[in-house]
């Protein structure tokens, strides 16, 4: 049991993380709150892939001499790794459309707080 | 030589447009809205030509880079895929062609990068259909949506508050989607459907395996709106300009269902979502749900667009429910009810938007029979496409839901087929309500003059907002009396194999 729980320990990181995240986007009255809320969620999954793809006594995935190409399980898969820059791409895109909506918003009701904006939205 | 990069082709003429449109719009600011009707009919030409080829040659698979699958990204074209580009570009060319005139009415200043951002709205969206490979989809969906939410904030002063709102519910879907691929992905080994397909079988009963289908199907479920997640969706559609829900209300929910169906009948296999992991029979209760909740709070709003809104909810509960039921039967009328919902949702939006142009709102107690006397052809399109809604036989909307009543049937789910007959009367509740203002209740007159009928002058709108209004209208007619066809001739031979 201790084992199972030290040994994933990147794995309870990343769930906390995770649940972190969703509880700001659902729980914070601030948007700008809401936001970095999900900023962690979705770091939260990128952490999950590069901590899913760790592996003891393996290298990066260049060719190494005094490894060899024989046996791949020497060496980490470089795929997550790159998926996830996709991802960090996607995740910077919509961070970028988020803050412009919330200027739109932030110059229309002249405020970030939901329950003001709610009132202020009738 | 073409037929084989047709897969790529659509997606591709979309991603131009959207740098040529935005180019030319800095350029000459005129210049941006006929771009972009050419690049959706040159799409909407490709789509047809691949539809036809496949059809009479085979399926398409284009490899992207040159690359191989199961190592590269594979591009597929096959039945199912060529069918829902044809649908998701055709109701896009009409909706484009409707909106000129409303753009510049709605939004004057920002019209290129309204375009440039619809075209990539397009290409996200048929990205989806036509990859085959399960991260590659990720990216498009999430290029679907960034492009969705800019569609969405543009409109009413509420709008950026409901894309807010949006962007954060959508992004919860799309990192599940995400996070369900990552479980898949240790299992399998591999990102290709067709691969993941032959691998999964033997690793079905895992755990992980069986996480990472759950996350997925609740990412496109938030997605797709299927109840009860489907918060995000009525005031997106309500507040968003009339044109973006017009492109946004038919197409954009029905590509997520398109992803349900191709990962959990394609990726996942049937018999395992059917009886191993019993996924299909949440999702079609959920949608049973949703089409009862969506059709009950369609009658309690006052605003049409409101209405149409949750409308959607009900409707996408009817794709849900035929692809949970997971059968031959279902399937083609989840199918058809896309295509059917896409012409009639598209025509009552555009209805909504006509409305809005010539009277400057669309409440709907504040209608009478001044609106049937100044605008009589969008008023008649407004009446096939809800005789369509509610599933009157000779028009489109009936034929799919006798099919997912025949596949109700066929499995003696009782409830689902009392909850379509249910839902169809709703659905009359709810339009009767427009009608029986816009074609019995007098105006009241606010200066009591004599009135007389040639005082009344037309109100209704210009050709190039009625035609695409007309014509889908008409096209509910044509697929209602040409159903059988489209059943036979396409949707037959994209039902996946062991369904």
């Amino acid at each position: 049991m201790i084992d199972f729980v030290i040994g994933h320990y990147g794995y309870w990181f990343v769930i906390a993380l995770l649940t972190i995240g969703l509880w700001g986007m659902l729980a914070k009255k601030n948007l700008v709150k809401k936001l970095i809320g999900m900023n962690i969620f979705q770091a939260s999954v990128i952490m999950f892939y590069i901590a899913s793809t760790t592996k003891w006594n393996a290298t990066v995935p260049i060719i190494d001499p005094a490894v060899g190409s024989a046996d791949a399980t020497h060496y980490i898969n470089p795929l997550p790794h790159t998926l996830m820059l996709t991802a960090i791409v996607v995740s910077v895109a919509t961070t970028g459309v988020a803050f412009a909506l919330l200027i739109m918003i932030y110059r229309r009701f002249k405020t970030l707080d939901e329950p003001t904006l709610l009132e202020r939205m009738k | 030589m073409i037929q084989r990069n047709l897969p790529v082709l659509i997606p591709l003429v979309f991603l131009f447009a959207s740098l040529v449109v935005s180019g030319f719009g800095i350029w000459k600011r005129q210049l941006a809205y006929p771009v972009a009707l050419f690049a959706t009919a040159l799409a909407f030409g490709v789509a047809l030509f691949g539809l036809q080829h496949v059809l009479t040659v085979g399926s398409i698979s284009y490899r992207l880079g040159g690359w191989s699958p199961p190592i590269g990204i594979e591009y597929v074209l096959d039945p199912l895929a060529a069918f829902f580009t044809v649908v998701i570009v055709g109701i896009a060319l009409l909706v484009l062609l409707h909106a000129r005139i409303v753009v510049e009415r709605e939004l004057p200043e920002r019209s290129v990068a309204y375009y440039a951002v619809s075209m990539l709205f397009l290409t996200g969206l048929s990205g989806i259909i036509i990859t085959g490979d399960l991260f590659n989809l990720y990216v498009f969906v999430e290029i679907a949506s960034l492009s969705g939410y800019a569609l969405v904030a543009v409109g009413e002063k509420q709008a950026p508050v409901a894309a807010f709102r949006y962007l954060l519910v959508g992004t919860i879907g799309a990192s599940f989607y995400l996070l369900g691929l990552c479980f898949i992905y240790l299992e399998s080994g591999s990102l290709n459907m067709a691969d993941v397909a032959k691998i999964l079988p033997a690793l079905h009963s895992k755990p992980t395996v069986v996480v990472g289908v759950l996350l997925i199907v609740v990412g496109m479920g938030i997605k797709m709106a299927l109840f009860p997640m489907h918060g995000w969706l009525p005031d997106a559609y309500t507040y968003a300009a009339s044109t973006s829900s017009a492109l946004l209300a038919p197409i954009g929910t029905k590509v997520a269902a398109y992803v349900l169906v191709r990962v959990l009948f394609f990726g996942f296999g049937v018999e395992y979502v059917r009886t191993e992991l019993p996924i299909a029979d949440v999702i079609s209760w959920l949608s049973a749900a949703g089409i009862i909740f969506g059709s009950v709070m369609a009658m309690a709003q006052l605003e049409m667009k409101r209405m149409l809104a949750y409308s959607s909810i009900a409707q996408i509960g009817y794709v849900g429910l035929g692809i949970g039921l997971a059968s031959p039967l279902g399937f083609i009328g989840a199918v058809l009810h896309v295509l059917n919902h896409a012409l009639m949702k598209s025509c009552l939006f555009l209805v909504a938007a006509n409305v809005r142009t010539s009277i400057g709102h669309s409440t709907i107690p504040s209608f009478d029979d001044s609106l049937r006397r100044q605008m009589p052809w969008t008023m008649a399109a407004f009446s096939v496409a809800a005789l369509s809604m509610i599933g009157i036989p000779p028009m489109a909307g009936f034929f799919s839901k006798w099919y997912l009543a025949l596949a109700g049937i066929e499995q003696s789910q009782w409830v689902f087929v009392a909850v379509i007959l249910a839902s169809s009367l709703l659905n009359a509740v709810y339009f009767f309500r427009v009608w029986e203002r816009v074609y019995l209740r007098r105006p009241v007159e606010k200066h009591p003059v004599v009135h007389s009928e040639s005082r009344i002058e037309s109100r209704e709108v210009r050709p190039s907002m009625l035609v695409p209004t007309t014509v889908l209208a008409i096209g509910i007619l044509a697929m209602g009396l040409l159903n059988a066809l489209v059943v036979e001739l396409i949707i037959r031979k994209a039902i996946p194999p062991g369904l």
